[in-house]
């Protein structure tokens, strides 16, 4: 079974590390905030200017001055700062977050990705997404393996515009963890249930396959 | 003091002076502290041909959005522009122009601007569509492109309180955009909530200090909420 979106926020929450500060994008990254393991604090990282990003405000203490980057009402934690999208993107493009979590549409064995444009349809813009993957070294890209068509997701080279060049080292797919290192994929785990024939066959770029694949863990 | 006292009695006074083709830089995030009653002074004055640097173009009907209803907007400069049907239309009729800029280089870019840096280098958009025709420099084997800063022949900004010397405080997540904004004005108007008398803000707790602005004017705000996302109280 390929991984629901759950599972997916669950594999990437893995990643975390105590004393993290975190940025979260839009979708299922932002699922990743559920799984935090108990005993560990990691900061989350909003870039409209909030570091320390609570949970969603009860109706008491719902405030229009206190949104996240994707424009939801939100609170703030215990020891949260607050400051200006410069600020906010000095933090970003200083390599200051420990780590980033993204969406994309695509990525490549060079580590390009492609996360905001398909030419021909409406063009809604970038946001922040070119300045957190220029800005960090740690990423962590979340996307389906393949499309609903069934066409790969890891490329050869992006057919879509860039969203950054050579950025991309970890990728969490419904079906399998993979690097990206030397130019090629590196297969690491496999979702539970899942044949390594299966990833090898909706993976379009040079996938290195080890000996053993285990089975990712949650 | 009367050098020093920004206050001005009426949004035409705030907003005197601005003409078509104009550069407006406008604070706020979405429509979280935007400059909410300035906008709609723009809109009541009809200039028209005007480029617009903000984050986002506001909705349909509120904010940003409601200076496309009679085509005021020649350019938009912001990093996403998704929420506004209208903005849409003219976009795909030809009659609006968007430089969709990263949203970090045009905070930076508005930084630099107020700041006195004509450009300045980034990561951000190397090897993609927003690096295309730009300068490239490597520093320590890293590629940077070159990106030139952005004044405005006018800035409007939302702040919560400020006194009559124009410093000013923002609001929790209200800030976003509204200090750089607040630099990087030939003329800058803000709109406040409450206005407090001189020395009742800390000095080390400014935000932005009087110097950057030039009229100032007190406001009542509707504040929309765009996604209302509430949790149930226990």
């Amino acid at each position: 079974m390929s991984l629901s979106r759950e599972q997916l926020a669950m594999r990437v929450a893995r990643e975390l590390q105590d004393g993290y500060y975190v940025n979260l994008g839009i979708g299922i990254p932002t699922l990743v905030a559920n799984y935090v393991p108990a005993g560990m604090n990691v900061m989350l990282q909003s870039e409209n200017g909030l570091l320390g990003m609570g949970q969603f405000p009860t109706e008491a203490e719902l405030d229009a001055d206190m949104i996240n980057a994707g424009k939801q009402t939100v609170t703030a934690v215990k020891g949260a700062s607050i400051f200006s999208s410069a600020e906010s993107f000095a933090m970003i493009r200083g390599g200051h977050v420990d780590l980033t979590v993204l969406g994309a549409f695509e990525v490549d064995v060079m580590g390009n990705i492609a996360s905001w444009m398909i030419p021909g349809k409406l063009i809604k813009g970038m946001g922040g997404a070119m300045d957190l993957v220029a800005g960090a070294d740690n990423i962590v890209v979340t996307m389906t393996h393949a499309s609903k068509h069934g066409e790969s997701k890891l490329l050869p080279q992006c057919s879509l515009p860039l969203t950054g060049a050579g950025c991309i080292k970890k990728v969490v797919t419904d079906l399998a963890y993979v690097e990206i290192a030397d130019g090629k994929f590196w297969l690491k785990e496999r979702a539970p249930g899942i044949s390594v024939d299966e990833i090898v066959a909706k993976t379009a770029g040079e996938l290195v396959v080890p000996e053993v694949v285990p089975e990712m863990e949650f | 003091m009367a050098g020093f006292n920004k206050l001005v009695g009426s949004y035409a006074e705030a907003m005197a002076g601005l003409e078509d083709g104009m550069t407006v830089i406008a604070g706020g995030f979405g429509l979280c502290g935007i400059p909410e009653n300035l906008i709609a002074e723009i809109k009541r004055k009809g200039s028209r041909g005007l480029t617009v640097v903000s984050n986002n173009c506001g909705v349909d009907g509120f904010g940003l959005g409601v200076l496309l209803e009679d085509r005021q907007v020649a350019k938009m400069i912001s990093s996403y522009v998704g929420e506004n049907a209208l903005f849409e239309q003219q976009l795909l009729a030809g009659e609006l122009e968007v430089e969709l800029t990263p949203q970090g280089t045009l905070a930076e870019k508005m930084r630099a601007g107020g700041a006195g840096i004509p450009a300045f280098f980034t990561a951000t958009g190397y090897g993609t569509p927003v690096g295309e025709g730009k300068e490239v420099r490597e520093f320590d084997g890293r590629p940077y492109i070159l990106e030139e800063s952005i004044r405005g022949d006018f800035a409007i900004v939302k702040a919560w309180k400020g006194d009559r010397y124009g410093n000013l405080v923002y609001r929790h997540t209200a800030q976003n955009f509204n200090p750089m904004a607040a630099t990087a004005g030939k003329i800058t108007v803000v709109e406040i909530e409450e206005l407090v008398e001189p020395g009742e803000l800390e000095p080390s707790q400014i935000h932005t200090p009087g110097i950057y602005v030039d009229r100032m004017i007190v406001g009542s705000f509707e504040k929309r909420i765009e996604q209302r996302t509430v949790r149930a109280a226990n």
